[in-house]
């Protein structure tokens, strides 16, 4: 398995810091879940690569192991009935997995911090939103309750929460959808983490709203130059903001390309599928595109690529043989930079 | 909120009537005859009976004896006269109910430190062993009756090791009353304990618990703090409703351990037919009830923002 | 929670119109609330040992003559005064003693076990019933007719239950166990009826009641057919564990001297003349003790078992 390579323009990581490479890597991970109908492989096997100021967009439908793979990195996990068989989860070129729990803690909000989809959940409703943010200072840098207060108001400025001064001790209840992932957005940014993992982070607004918080949370990236890994399923919020886009499956990255060239051409079938699904106006009148059948179930996945059964192009192979991913090259010959495929038939998908 | 309290107050007022005139009606409507209980197997003459029912009010229809019983109650503060005594039952309540408050109190306060305190132990281990020792454990509390639990502590303590004396004297002092505290506190501890493990195990599942995780706050913080909070407040509104129940379930312990207490007067007015003593005390019983179901409510709004006094 | 339970099948899954003739769905078993339950139960532990219980119970309660030739109300007081238990000679009249009058304490703890059992499953069946009538018809209609039905509800919830039982009991020179079974019943609906109504409440704002309404189902097909099925299993939990409760309460009126007499054999009345006699003869207080807790502790742990198995969330 290859791992995602270095899109050309990446700025420098932050001073501080003298590790080389990239600022989170994931390699051959694996993640299953034992349950009472047995075991489920939720990871089969991922690698990718995140480097500050940079953003992958992890693409996939639900059960294809996205999200999985973010809460592994996170270590937020429900082990047991979760378990890491398998894999690395290198933070600055450390692997988080051997860490102790304690130096885990220190990472976690502080160097890596995640958004998640649906914040009138994930914020405590029984305390306000200044003392959920001012936890955050209070608990890493021993601040008084009076001064997290008043970092909590600078941060709710920072995500243009209006009137943040007089909305600090209302409740997470008394704001909009919108306002609420704001307030998210502000709790994961507070101590200026390396990294912000962001879990389908707009899936639960309005579509008007989507796009404002899309365009808040790159522009923060890039003021603090940050990583960003986005999980979505969403192919239409990627284009705007992701360097590139890791696409996943049943467990496994299917295809890993640039953000601009797997639109132009996509080299699997799902992926294509994928975008052919997408509604266009250009294409009014016609039927719209769907894959046919249901993501596989985990605990029985099918054997070969675990796409087969839903694929127009397989053959027989596809169904003995797990197609490995591997580097794609042009109709020429050349190598096309930082684009894997894992399907037997890429040439066909990509040239056909 | 002050609109609110005065609101439910309100609203307390016909739940108040109804179920005082529900106990009255139970009480004189259903057979039964406390004059003549007065007399014994004896038997008295009826003309005497008779005066003696007129004398009391006795020979009204009931709802004029219900209209005159909270008239009473309202403009005198009189809960009527204990027949047999001859004292008012404002005296009576007065004699029995600084025990019965001291007894309940101190199941309450256990109650409150066990329960929960168990409840959270296993709360935070749910499924494993832990967890099992405490679900047998209350389970088994929740299925021995009041009655052999308290024959039980009085066998193993008093009879056995001799450690306290099986009854509670006259002056019912606070080391006396620790058995009968125990005993009498010990179905609702199971029931605090079993509440408690079931909203924290559904509560460690929330996404803002998997949040606090996210934040890299410490376990403490994460189980004080964010778990804590949201998991006690069911909790809470058990608590509240459950004090008034203690006082009202005192009746098997007081017997058992021969506290003079307001358990006791209720049975013995039950035995005895006595209506306006019965009434009385359950009157008291229903106000404590509708107060701490007031308390549970205000409570309730201050613990959870997502409640509005609506 | 991670995304690998999204993948559980959910019986939805099976009408989206996506499903491809290619995939392997049957492969999935589409498990309902009901059957996934019932797969939880047999797993569980207490539910096998208080289920074996239970049946025991039963067949206690309807053939009590199986386990013991002696007479439980025939006593020989000349041999048999408080006669101490021989515990070598399992299942013999003398196994467990004698009490005050010479009669058997083992073949008392057997032919016991038919009233309370018999008050325990018939009180859970009428407070069912009725709490949960009037509760769905509360909880359903709301406006008025919830008010009206609530308030009925809170007032009865003012009294103390054991305390309005007593007063019930107390009007009844002949205390049979009809009259028990009644006194019980009369406060008891209320917690069923609260249940009931918080359910119903819950499920009629359910997109699928909505759903339902819009196309037009009528009143009653609403409430059997879409809004029943689902306020079942709360219910369901809240009367298996109650009725161990009505056992217990049972129990303790009659050794207040105010539920059941003779020549019913009651565990309650027992327990309370062994109380006379604590110092001298425990056996007749501990043995009926003894299998009165077992009996409560059977349908609580039942009780539990299907709580658990019913509401994935506390497991």
């Amino acid at each position: 398995m290859t791992t995602i390579d270095k899109t050309a323009t990446v700025p420098s990581a932050r001073s501080g810091d003298d590790h080389v490479g990239p600022l989170l890597e994931v390699r051959d991970l694996h993640v299953e879940f034992h349950t009472r109908d047995g075991v489920v492989k939720a990871v089969n096997g991922v690698n990718y690569s995140v480097d500050a100021g940079e953003t992958l967009a992890v693409l996939g439908e639900s059960g294809s192991g996205k999200s999985v793979t973010a809460q592994a990195i996170m270590g937020i996990l429900d082990m047991p009935p979760g378990r890491i068989p398998q894999g690395e989860i290198l933070f600055r070129g450390q692997d988080m997995l051997k860490m102790s729990a304690e130096e885990r803690r220190n990472i976690r909000g502080r160097k890596i911090a995640m958004i998640f989809q649906d914040a009138l959940s994930s914020l405590n409703p029984v305390l306000t939103v200044g003392y959920q943010l001012g936890e955050m200072f209070r608990v890493h840098q021993g601040l008084s309750k009076k001064d997290a207060k008043a970092k909590a108001i600078g941060l709710m400025d920072q995500v243009k929460i209006p009137a943040a001064a007089a909305r600090i001790s209302d409740y997470p209840h008394q704001f909009s959808g919108g306002m609420r992932q704001r307030i998210m957005i502000a709790m994961a940014l507070a101590l200026e983490p390396d990294l912000i993992i962001a879990d389908e982070p707009t899936t639960a607004l309005d579509v008007t709203v989507q796009a404002q918080v899309m365009d808040l949370l790159a522009e923060l990236q890039r003021e603090y130059n940050m990583g960003l890994i986005l999980i979505t399923h969403d192919l239409g919020v990627v284009a705007d903001v992701a360097d590139k886009i890791a696409v996943m499956y049943a467990g496994r990255i299917v295809e890993t390309s640039p953000v601009h060239e797997i639109y132009k051409a996509p080299a699997h079938p799902y992926t294509k599928g994928l975008l052919a699904s997408i509604p266009r106006l250009d294409q009014k009148g016609q039927e719209l595109f769907a894959i046919k059948g249901l993501p596989p179930n985990l605990l029985h996945v099918p054997s070969g690529c675990a796409f087969n059964p839903r694929c127009t192009m397989a053959q027989d192979i596809c169904r003995s043989d797990i197609p490995p991913l591997l580097p794609v090259t042009g109709t020429d010959g050349t190598e096309l930079v930082g684009r894997h495929s894992a399907c037997h038939f890429w040439k066909e998908t990509l040239h056909g | 909120m002050g609109r609110y309290v005065v609101r439910r107050l309100l609203q307390m007022i016909p739940v108040f009537l109804g179920t005082t005139l529900l106990i009255f009606l139970m009480v004189y409507a259903l057979p039964g005859d406390p004059v003549r209980g007065l007399f014994g197997d004896k038997g008295a003459d009826p003309a005497t009976l008779e005066a003696m029912r007129h004398k009391l009010g006795l020979d009204q229809p009931i709802l004029v004896q219900y209209w005159e019983y909270m008239k009473g109650i309202v403009v005198h503060f009189d809960f009527g006269t204990q027949i047999a005594s001859g004292r008012p039952v404002t005296d009576v309540l007065g004699d029995a109910f600084p025990v019965t408050l001291r007894l309940a109190g101190m199941a309450f306060v256990l109650e409150i430190v066990l329960g929960i305190g168990l409840g959270v132990w296993a709360g935070l281990r749910a499924g494993r062993l832990t967890d099992n020792a405490v679900l047998i454990f209350t389970l088994l509390i929740i299925s021995i009756p009041v009655f052999v639990l308290g024959f039980i502590v009085k066998s193993v303590f008093a009879f056995q090791l001799d450690w306290i004396s099986p009854n509670v004297s006259n002056d019912a002092t606070w080391s006396e009353l620790i058995a009968p505290a125990v005993v009498l506190g010990s179905l609702s501890l199971a029931y605090v304990a079993r509440l408690t493990r079931t909203t924290m195990a559904e509560n460690l599942r929330a996404d803002y618990m998997r949040t606090a995780v996210a934040k890299g706050l410490p376990k403490r913080r994460i189980v004080g703090v964010h778990l804590m909070r949201n998991s006690l407040i069911p909790v809470i509104t058990f608590l509240g409703t459950d004090l008034g129940a203690l006082m009202g379930g005192a009746i098997v312990t007081e017997g058992l351990f021969n506290v003079k207490g307001v358990g006791g007067t209720i049975f013995e007015s039950i035995v005895r037919r006595e209506g306006t003593t019965l009434v009385g005390l359950v009157t008291v019983l229903v106000i404590v009830y509708l107060f701490m179901s007031l308390i549970v409510d205000l409570l309730y709004a201050v613990l959870d923002p997502r409640i509005r006094y609506a | 929670m991670p995304d690998a339970t999204k993948t559980a099948p959910a019986p939805e899954d099976a009408e989206a119109p996506l499903v491809g003739p290619s995939v392997d769905v049957k492969a999935e078993k589409a498990r309902s609330l009901w059957g996934d339950a019932w797969l939880e139960l047999r797993r569980n532990w207490y539910f096998i040992i208080s289920a074996a219980l239970i049946v025991l119970l039963l067949v206690i309660a309807i053939v009590p003559s199986l386990f013991t030739s002696a007479s439980p109300t025939v006593g020989d007081l000349a041999h048999h005064f408080l006669g101490k238990p021989e515990l070598s000679k399992v299942g013999s009249p003398e196994w467990l003693g004698y009490d005050g009058q010479g009669r058997s304490v083992y073949a008392r703890v057997i032919y016991g076990t038919r009233a309370s059992v018999i008050v325990g499953i018939s009180v859970t069946l009428l407070v069912t019933v009725f709490g949960g009538l009037i509760g769905m018809v509360a909880g359903y209609f709301g406006g008025w007719v919830d008010a009206l039905l609530s308030g009925f509800t809170n007032i009865f919830l003012g009294l103390p239950f054991l305390l309005g039982a007593m007063v019930v009991l107390q009007a009844f020179t002949e205390r049979t166990v009809l009259v028990v079974i009644f006194a019980l019943a009369f406060l008891g609906w209320t917690q069923i009826a609260r249940v009931t109504r918080g359910a119903v409440i819950t499920v009629k704002q359910a997109d699928f009641v909505q759903a339902a309404r819009a196309l037009g189902a009528g009143t009653n097909r609403i409430l059997f057919r879409h809004i029943l099925p689902n306020v079942l299993a709360p219910v369901i939990v809240v009367a298996t564990i109650s009725l161990g409760v009505y056992i217990s309460a049972e129990a303790t009126l009659s050794y207040l001297g105010l539920g059941l007499a003779s020549p019913t054999v009651s565990w309650g009345m027992d327990i309370s003349g062994g109380a006379s006699q604590i110092r001298v003869a425990q056996h007749i207080l501990i043995y009926p003790s003894i299998m009165l807790s077992i009996t409560v502790l059977a349908f609580i742990m039942l009780g539990e078992a299907v709580r658990n198995a019913l509401d994935p969330k506390t497991r």
